[in-house]
This record gives structure tokens, C-alpha cells and sequence, in this order.
């Protein structure tokens, strides 16, 4: 059943929320002081977190960068949050002018905020949607019109899925949006996982256990389950810095520490 | 050139670093550049220009890096870099101004944009709310079914339209009452200790049947379902209820159960609705509960209905049950019309004999001036059965049965009579009716069956033994207890096959529970005639039995009477003793109403004694002394551990007797407080729990 008839949740900014911490990790102002308050104490035992959310970041605009060479024109980027710097629209249409993309957040502040910054652009729509609800989501106008041409379609989910807890059974909800896709379309995935940094995951998830979006990590085999159906691309599931980077140099000593690994799928 | 290119060098190794790896490389490249250029011409320019400083700044934010750390490295670079005429400490200063007013601008840009987002979103809620809220109360004003919203102290805050009208109220009038207010005198029982927990927090909704008043003072039947409302903390907000107006259902109801449960004719309770009153009594009868029947058949009833015809003969019996009902309801008494011209008078709570005499007294008085139906002055007579017992001593079925036989004493006695029951004219008159002819081929017809009594301990109450008690399914008179045939059996000698038949079907009950709940099975008692008990066969058949059913002998018990064994020469004594040389116990049954020669008592070859029903029964008889009663059963109890044996009470009815039996040393009891004769898979069940539930 459609969830539209009721109010939605989540205009409260009494509570940190992650998409605003995100951008305060990126050196942005998009945040309220709850935010700031939940990143400083997160960065006090961890304090490459900004240094994690940069790489992801790289990592988002490297995926869609290669996606575009490879001839996608149209994204659906799920959890979009602040498009602080580097959007995705931007990224791909520096190689295809005319790409388009689709926004899907859950959080209303995030919503109103990308549909402020993208009011004036032809090619790109913010649709507010709970991936939890994902037939709801895919039932959207924007995001159904989006499939329908029957062209492939990069479907992201950079730093989403950890925010679904194994009770929402995120696997059904990936399974459903890959039925959903035309052939030769691909999978973005980034995630929190309990490998690189096992001695910081624990406490990590705790804090946002307090956030009305609680976060579950994964390890390897768990993530590389989200793939089913897809093929992996070389390097296959990697932490952040190793996947396809411009300078070798830049993947540094400890790609491990950016704990979140990350991988493309491609749809036959 | 080397300066120049170090500098370059570290400035381009600066940007890349931290932000800079988020940033595409190629547009990265062309940031480095700029900057870098930037940087150099002011620098090196002449005249000085520190603005080209601050535009390298001011780029730097725009691209993102907002980070001091940055500011400060760069800051670093400047003063070591190559500069001439002494402009190095201005350029730094116009580089930080530049990037410092830069991110002011930025960090206020981006946190009026996210107060401006926050703003919207919050607004959209608030449309999406008000739209919400709007729509609600459309549905709520005008939904078919009475909603009202009341808070959790009771009060009613708001009541929809549809409620209004079910109460004949405007829908403000309702606001401000207390649901508390709205008590009915027939409220269903539990209505009110719902609403208690729902406010309560402890329950989340319940569903009755209810009626209000009306504000016209008529009553409106509802089915009302009461909701809780939470906050997100749990704590109890709201109540909301709502109501179904089954006003017209309920009377429809109501009719139709008034039809089923009364005579057309005569507006009387019909037959099943005074056997649903009398079935209630024997539901869950105070102890000691009595009860009385006046069975009432009109003299000469057939002759009036014969000579004038059935509409004559209808409205006598019109005018006799208006009679009937003007002198004894107002008494308390039920009266009801069975069918043709019998009536029924029910005494609940009756007193004793002489209150029930004296309804079949009123009845006979009430009928006794002739009854005027048109022309005719219809003198009519009536036969009064009247049965006045303990509801703890007999049945329904045995009670009415009882009251129709007495009845039939009473016409043949001569009419216009009453007649008391009596249980030998009763048990004469069932065997002389019905029991004696038919009860040879009942066995073969398998018209038998038994049920299963248990007996308790009284240290704790556990089920140790069941008693089996045979009943007959008789195909006219219902289900009879053996007190109304084992005498018809006894004189038949109907006792042997029916004894054994009796004695196998327990063995191979008790067997199965033996199998089931190995030592938690009950040892079985089965009662023994005397007849059974003088016969040479019992001790074969006692041990083919045990044979064919494997139970082990320890769990059978079998009860015998004292008139069983009359003297020590009694040949009775041989059997018995075979008996419980196979290792089967035996009990004296009904102990103190028979002949009880104490003397023989001791060399019975018995373990176990138990006491009548009827001493326990007399502790309640308002005629007798209780205090007296107690000492005589004490006194049977302490005689009966004298010598040796274990004491059964029986008739016991209420756990206040239990616990003085117990307190007297008495070790097992029976009586409708540890149980009534039921099926054996009830037993069955009891014993599964007691061990679910050590």
C-alpha cells in the first residue's frame, strides 16, 4: 500500500541526521549543530572518518565517471542526500550533456534542499522515497519514466544500504529494483564494512543506533551477496581507494582503513 | 627557474591531497594552475596587486576546500616562496583574507540553504498534515459509525455527528461528559473492568455489546469498540471509541430468544427455557444448595379439550398458567409450561420440604375456584409431584424425571392430591416404569458407559486415584445414575455381566493411563456388588482381567459395602481374601450407613475406609449441629488409622471442608470440590496440566 496519504517523518532537526553529518564530514555548512555535535564525538575515536567520506565521494565520481564513458546517459541515485560538491549530474553530463538523473532521498530536509539547488535543471528531478518502501518508490512517475526507455541505467547506492537493518531485508529490496532495470544496466554499491577497522565498527554503530537512521555494517560476504545477478567489473569489491583510482598514488599505503568497500555491477 | 617550480610543486601537491581526491584530476589540474598563476603574478608583478592573492583564495573555497588546514599550508608556501621587495607578509594576509571571506560567504550561503530546506520541508509536513487533519475529519464528522475521543481521566473531548445521533444528543453536548457517566443497568459484566485497564495502559482495545440512555431516555444497543492511542514513548494519549448503533438487531434478537424461550400460548417460560434455569443451578451451586420441583398435570384436561374443543381447551390452559403465574411469582418461584397441560414450578435457593409443599399447596389453592372460558365454568383439578433435594445430590435430568414420577404417584393415589418424593417409591417406580424390561438388552446394546470421579489427596491436593461410576444412556430417560439401577440389577442379576463389564472397561482405562503418564496414572476404583463379591468366579475373573488388560494389580482398588461380609464365616471373606492375595487392594465404601459391625471391620482384609457422603453432607443441614457432625467424623477418622487403614471422605463440597478434613488427619478426599464424574479424557487433561504445572 501506498504510504503517501500520511505525513512523512523526519523534519525534526533536534536529531542528527546522516545525510547533514555527511556534509559536515565534506567540509560543508549544510548542517545543524546536532550534526556537528554527532561528528565531532565520532571523529574523537575515529578521527579518518572526513578522510572515509572523501574517498566515498571520489569513489561515487569515479563510478559514474566510468559509467558515463561506458555510454550511460541516466542514473537513479538512491540516498542521494546533500549533493554537496561533484554531483552526480554534474559528473556525468562533463562526458554526456544530456544525462539525466534521478534523486531519491527519504529525509524531507535533504529532499527540499536538492530540489532548491536543482530547480532550474531540465535533466534532473528529487523525488522524496523511502527505499524501504521500494514498489512505492519504483511506482514514482520520475523514477518509472526513467526506467521505461529500456536504456540502461546506473543505479546507485553509495553509503545507502548500511542505513537498512537486516529487518527492512535489504536483499529483497535490491533484488526488486534489479528486476526493475534494463539490461546492461549496472549496480554502485558502497558500504560500511566490519573489515577494515573491526576495533572502531562496534562503537561506530552504536552512535547512530541514537539517529533515526541506524547504521548496520557488513562484512565481505555480505555485501558481495547485493551483487546477485550481477557482474561484478574488475577490480571487483574493493575498499574505496582501490576501485579503478586516476593515480595509483592516491590509493596510499592503508586503503583498508576506508573501511567502506565498494564495487560495480553490471546487469547482462 | 628552480624556485618557481618548487613552489608550483608543493602548491600542486597541497591541493591534491585531503579534498583534492575527491576532485576529478582534470579539473583539479586546471584549479592548480589558476591558483598557481594567480599566486606567481602577484608575487612577482609590479606594481603589487594583493587582490590576485585573494582571488587564489576565494578559489580555493569555491572549489571546496574549506579546509583550515589547508589555509594553513598554503600560508606556509607563500612566506618560504620566492618574493621580492619585502610584499611577502601582505600577500599572505590578502591569500587568508581572500579564502577567510570566501568561506564566510559559502558557510552562511550553505546554512541559509539548509534553513530555507529545513524551512520547506517543515512546511510541506505542515500542508501534508493540515491536508491530513482535513481529511480526517471529514471522515469523522461524516462516517456512518459513532466515533468519539475521550482523554485517559475519563472525559469525552470530541464525538462525531453519527455519535450525537445515537445518543439524541448534539455532538457538543457530548463534550465534556464522563464516559464513566454512561453506566447502563445492564452492561454486560467486564465492560467496565476493560475500560479500567484500557486507560490504564494495560490493555489496547476491547469489544462488547452495550447499552446507553438515550437523552429522550430511551435505551440505544451498541457494539462498541474502545481503542487506546499512545505517544511514541508508550504512554496512553487518547481513548477513541466507536459505536455501532444495534438498536433494531439486538430487539430482533431479543424477540427471537423471547420466542424460543416462551410459550405462545400461555406467555409462559417454555420447556427450554426452564431447563436452561434449572441446568444454571447446578452449574455452580453454593454448598449445601437446595432446590425444589412442583410438577404440575391438570385433572380432566383431555375431557375438556375432547368435549368443547381445543380452542376451549386453550384458553383454560390460557387462564390456568394467568392463575399459576399470579400466585407463584410473586413468591419467586418460576413457572413454566412444559407441553400439553403440565406446568412446572422451579424454588431456587429453597429452603427445605415445607417451602416446596407449600408452593404445590398454592398451586392446588390457586385452581381450585372454577376457571370461566365463555359460557363455560370449567372446574379443573391438578396432581402435584413436588421434589425438594440438595442440587449437590442429583441431576437435572434424575431431578425432573423424579418430579414426573412422583407426579404419576400422586394421579394414581387419587387426583386433586399432591405427593413428596421419596427415592425408594422413586427407584421402585423407575424400575417398574422403564429399567427393568430394557436392561438385559441395554449391555449387548452397549447402552453403558462410565465415568470417572477423581479423588484427591489432601496434603496436596493431587488427583491419586479416579472412581468409576457406570451410567446408563437409557434410550427414554436420559443418562441414570447407578443409584436408580444397580438395585434393578442386583434383583436381575443383571450385576454379574453388567460388574464384570464394568470392572473390564476400567482396567483397560486405567491401563491407558498407566501407559500414558506412567506413575503419575491414578489408581481406579471400581465398586463391587455384593452379589460380585459372594460369587466363587471373582477371584478368576479379578485375575483374567488383569491378565487381558496388563494393569498392574496395585493400581486397581476394589470398593465393597459393609453388608458385603456379614459374619466371620462368611464365604464373602474367601473371595476377598484371593482378591487381595492378587494385590488388589480393597475399600470399604458408604462406611457408617450400613450395619457397621466394627468388630468384623478388623479382620476385613481392607487398607482403605471411606467415610459416607452423608456425614460431611450433614455438617450444612441447619437442623443438625455441626459441631457434633465434626467430632463423629473425627472420630471415624482416628478409628479408621487405629486400624490401620487410609480414610477417603466423600460428599466433599467446598474447600473449607477440605482443609478441616485435612487438618484432621483425613488422607484422601472426593466430592464435587476435587471434581465431578467426567469423561476419562477430562481426566486426562487434568493429569497432563498437574504435570505441566508441578
Amino acid at each position: 500500500m501506498q504510504q503517501a496519504n500520511w505525513v512523512p517523518a523526519g523534519t525534526d532537526t533536534e536529531k542528527p541526521n546522516a545525510a547533514r553529518v555527511y556534509d559536515y564530514y565534506l567540509g560543508g555548512s549544510h548542517n545543524f549543530e546536532v550534526d556537528r555535535a554527532m561528528a565531532r564525538k565520532a571523529m574523537e575515536f575515529w578521527p579518518e572518518l572526513p578522510a572515509i567520506m572523501r574517498a566515498n565521494r571520489a569513489f561515487l565520481r569515479r563510478a559514474v565517471q566510468h559509467l558515463a564513458e561506458q555510454g550511460v546517459t541516466r542514473f537513479l541515485d538512491i540516498g542521494s542526500g546533500i549533493p554537496t560538491f561533484g554531483p552526480v549530474h554534474e559528473v556525468a553530463r562533463a562526458v554526456n550533456p544530456d544525462s539525466q538523473v534521478v534523486y531519491v532521498d527519504h529525509d524531507p530536509i535533504a529532499v527540499a534542499h536538492s530540489r532548491l539547488l536543482l530547480k532550474d535543471d531540465p535533466h534532473s528531478v528529487v523525488v522524496e522515497a523511502d527505499l524501504r518502501q521500494v514498489e512505492d518508490l519504483l511506482a514514482r512517475p520520475e523514477v518509472a519514466g526513467l526506467l521505461a526507455a529500456g536504456e540502461p541505467v546506473g543505479l546507485l547506492m553509495v553509503a545507502v544500504l548500511h542505513f537498512i537493518t537486516d529487518g527492512d531485508d535489504p536483499y529483497r529490496l535490491v533484488r526488486v529494483l534489479r528486476d526493475a532495470l534494463p539490461p546492461g544496466s549496472a549496480l554502485v554499491i558502497c558500504h560500511a564494512s566490519l573489515e577494515g577497522r573491526p576495533d572502531q565498527a562496534g562503537a561506530h554503530q552504536d552512535l547512530y543506533k541514537r539517529t533515526p537512521t541506524p547504521i548496520t555494517m557488513r562484512n565481505r560476504a555480505a555485501i558481495g551477496a547485493f551483487f546477485d545477478g550481477f557482474e561484478l567489473l574488475e577490480p571487483g569489491l574493493v575498499y574505496l581507494p582501490e576501485w579503478r583510482p586516476e593515480d595509483p598514488e592516491s590509493v596510499g599505503p592503508h586503503p583498508e582503513r576506508m573501511t567502506g568497500l565498494s564495487g560495480v555491477g553490471l546487469l547482462p | 627557474m628552480d624556485a618557481p617550480t618548487w613552489f608550483h610543486q608543493e602548491w600542486e601537491r597541497l591541493l591534491r591531497g585531503g579534498h583534492g581526491m575527491a576532485v576529478h584530476p582534470g579539473i583539479l589540474s586546471r584549479l592548480v594552475s589558476r591558483t598557481a598563476v594567480l599566486l606567481h603574478r602577484a608575487q612577482h608583478e609590479d606594481p603589487f596587486r594583493p587582490e590576485l592573492a585573494g582571488q587564489a583564495g576565494a578559489q580555493l573555497v569555491d572549489a571546496h576546500f574549506t579546509d583550515p588546514a589547508v589555509l594553513a599550508r598554503a600560508v606556509e608556501l607563500l612566506q618560504l616562496g620566492p618574493v621580492g621587495d619585502g610584499r611577502g607578509p601582505a600577500l599572505c594576509g590578502a591569500f587568508a583574507a581572500g579564502w577567510a571571506e570566501a568561506l564566510r560567504e559559502r558557510t552562511l550561503r550553505e546554512q541559509e540553504a539548509i534553513r530555507l530546506a529545513a524551512d520547506t520541508a517543515r512546511r510541506e509536513v505542515e500542508k501534508a498534515l493540515r491536508e491530513s487533519e482535513n481529511k480526517f475529519r471529514a471522515l469523522f464528522e461524516s462516517a456512518a459509525i459513532g466515533i468519539g475521543i475521550g482523554d485517559t481521566d475519563g472525559k469525552i473531548i470530541s464525538v462525531n455527528r453519527a455519535l450525537g445521533e445515537i445518543f439524541g444528543t448534539g455532538s457538543m453536548d457530548m463534550t465534556g461528559r464522563r464516559v464513566d457517566e454512561l453506566v447502563h443497568p445492564e452492561d454486560t459484566p467486564g465492560v467496565w473492568e476493560a475500560y479500567e485497564d484500557l486507560i490504564a495502559g494495560r490493555r489496547e482495545y476491547f469489544q462488547f455489546d452495550k447499552p446507553y440512555y438515550r437523552q429522550d431516555g430511551e435505551v440505544v444497543w451498541t457494539h462498541l469498540t474502545v481503542s487506546l492511542i499512545r505517544d511514541d514513548e508508550g504512554v496512553p494519549l487518547y481513548q477513541v471509541a466507536m459505536l455501532e448503533d444495534i438498536t433494531d438487531r439486538y430487539r430482533l434478537q431479543e424477540r427471537l430468544r423471547h420466542q424460543a424461550t416462551h410459550d405462545p400460548l400461555t406467555g409462559l417460560p417454555n420447556r427450554v427455557a426452564f431447563f436452561e434455569r434449572l441446568e444454571k443451578l447446578f452449574e455452580e451451586p453454593e454448598p449445601g444448595a437446595r432446590f425444589g420441583l412442583c410438577y404440575v398435570d391438570l385433572d380432566g384436561f383431555k375431557v375438556v379439550n375432547d368435549s368443547l374443543g381445543h380452542d376451549t381447551g386453550d384458553q383454560l390452559l390460557a387462564a390456568v398458567a394467568q392463575r399459576l403465574e399470579t400466585a407463584l411469582t410473586p413468591l419467586g418461584h418460576l413457572v413454566a409450561r412444559l407441553g400439553g397441560d403440565e406446568f412446572v414450578v422451579l424454588l431456587e435457593d429453597c429452603r427445605g420440604e415445607q417451602e416446596a409443599v407449600a408452593a404445590a399447596k398454592t398451586v392446588l389453592a390457586a385452581l381450585a375456584r372454577p376457571v370461566q372460558v365463555g359460557d363455560h365454568s370449567l372446574a379443573v383439578g391438578a396432581s402435584v409431584g413436588v421434589l425438594e433435594r440438595r442440587v449437590a445430590t442429583t441431576t437435572p435430568g434424575a431431578a425432573v424425571r423424579a418430579a414426573d414420577l412422583t407426579l404419576y404417584r400422586a394421579k394414581e393415589a387419587g387426583r386433586g392430591r399432591w405427593t413428596l418424593f421419596d427415592p425408594k417409591e422413586n427407584a421402585r417406580a423407575v424400575s417398574r416404569y422403564a429399567v427393568s424390561v430394557r436392561m438385559p438388552a441395554a449391555l449387548d446394546r452397549g447402552e453403558f458407559f462410565i465415568d470417572y470421579q477423581p479423588l484427591c489427596s489432601l496434603a496436596d491436593g493431587s488427583l491419586v486415584a479416579v472412581e468409576a461410576l457406570v451410567r446408563w444412556r437409557h434410550p427414554q430417560l436420559g443418562v441414570l445414575g447407578p443409584d436408580e439401577f444397580i438395585g434393578v440389577a442386583e434383583e436381575t442379576g443383571l450385576i454379574m455381566p453388567l460388574g464384570r463389564w464394568v470392572l473390564e472397561q476400567a482396567c483397560r482405562q486405567a491401563t491407558d493411563w498407566v501407559r500414558e503418564f506412567g506413575p503419575d496414572a491414578p489408581q481406579i476404583n471400581v465398586n463391587l456388588a455384593v452379589r460380585q463379591a459372594r460369587n466363587a468366579g471373582l477371584v478368576t475373573d479379578v485375575e483374567r482381567i488383569l491378565r487381558k488388560t496388563g494393569l498392574p494389580p496395585a493400581k486397581l482398588q476394589l470398593e465393597i459395602t459393609e453388608s458385603t461380609v456379614v459374619g466371620p464365616e462368611d464365604e464373602a471373606l474367601k473371595a476377598l481374601h484371593g482378591v487381595r492375595d492378587l494385590g488388589v487392594s480393597l475399600a470399604v465404601d458408604d462406611f457408617g450407613t450400613g450395619w457397621s459391625n466394627l468388630a468384623y471391620l478388623r479382620d476385613l482384609p481392607v487398607s482403605c475406609l471411606k467415610i459416607a457422603g452423608s456425614f460431611v453432607g450433614d455438617l450444612h443441614d441447619p437442623t443438625k449441629d455441626a459441631h457434633t457432625g465434626w467430632r463423629i467424623v473425627s472420630g471415624l477418622v482416628s478409628l479408621a488409622h487405629t486400624l490401620g487403614l487410609t480414610v477417603t471422605a466423600e460428599g466433599v463440597e467446598s474447600g473449607a471442608d477440605a482443609e478441616r478434613l485435612r487438618q484432621m488427619g483425613c488422607d484422601w478426599a472426593q466430592g464435587w470440590h476435587f471434581g465431578r464424574p467426567v469423561r476419562p479424557d477430562e481426566i486426562s487433561r487434568r493429569i497432563a496440566e498437574a504435570r505441566r504445572t508441578p
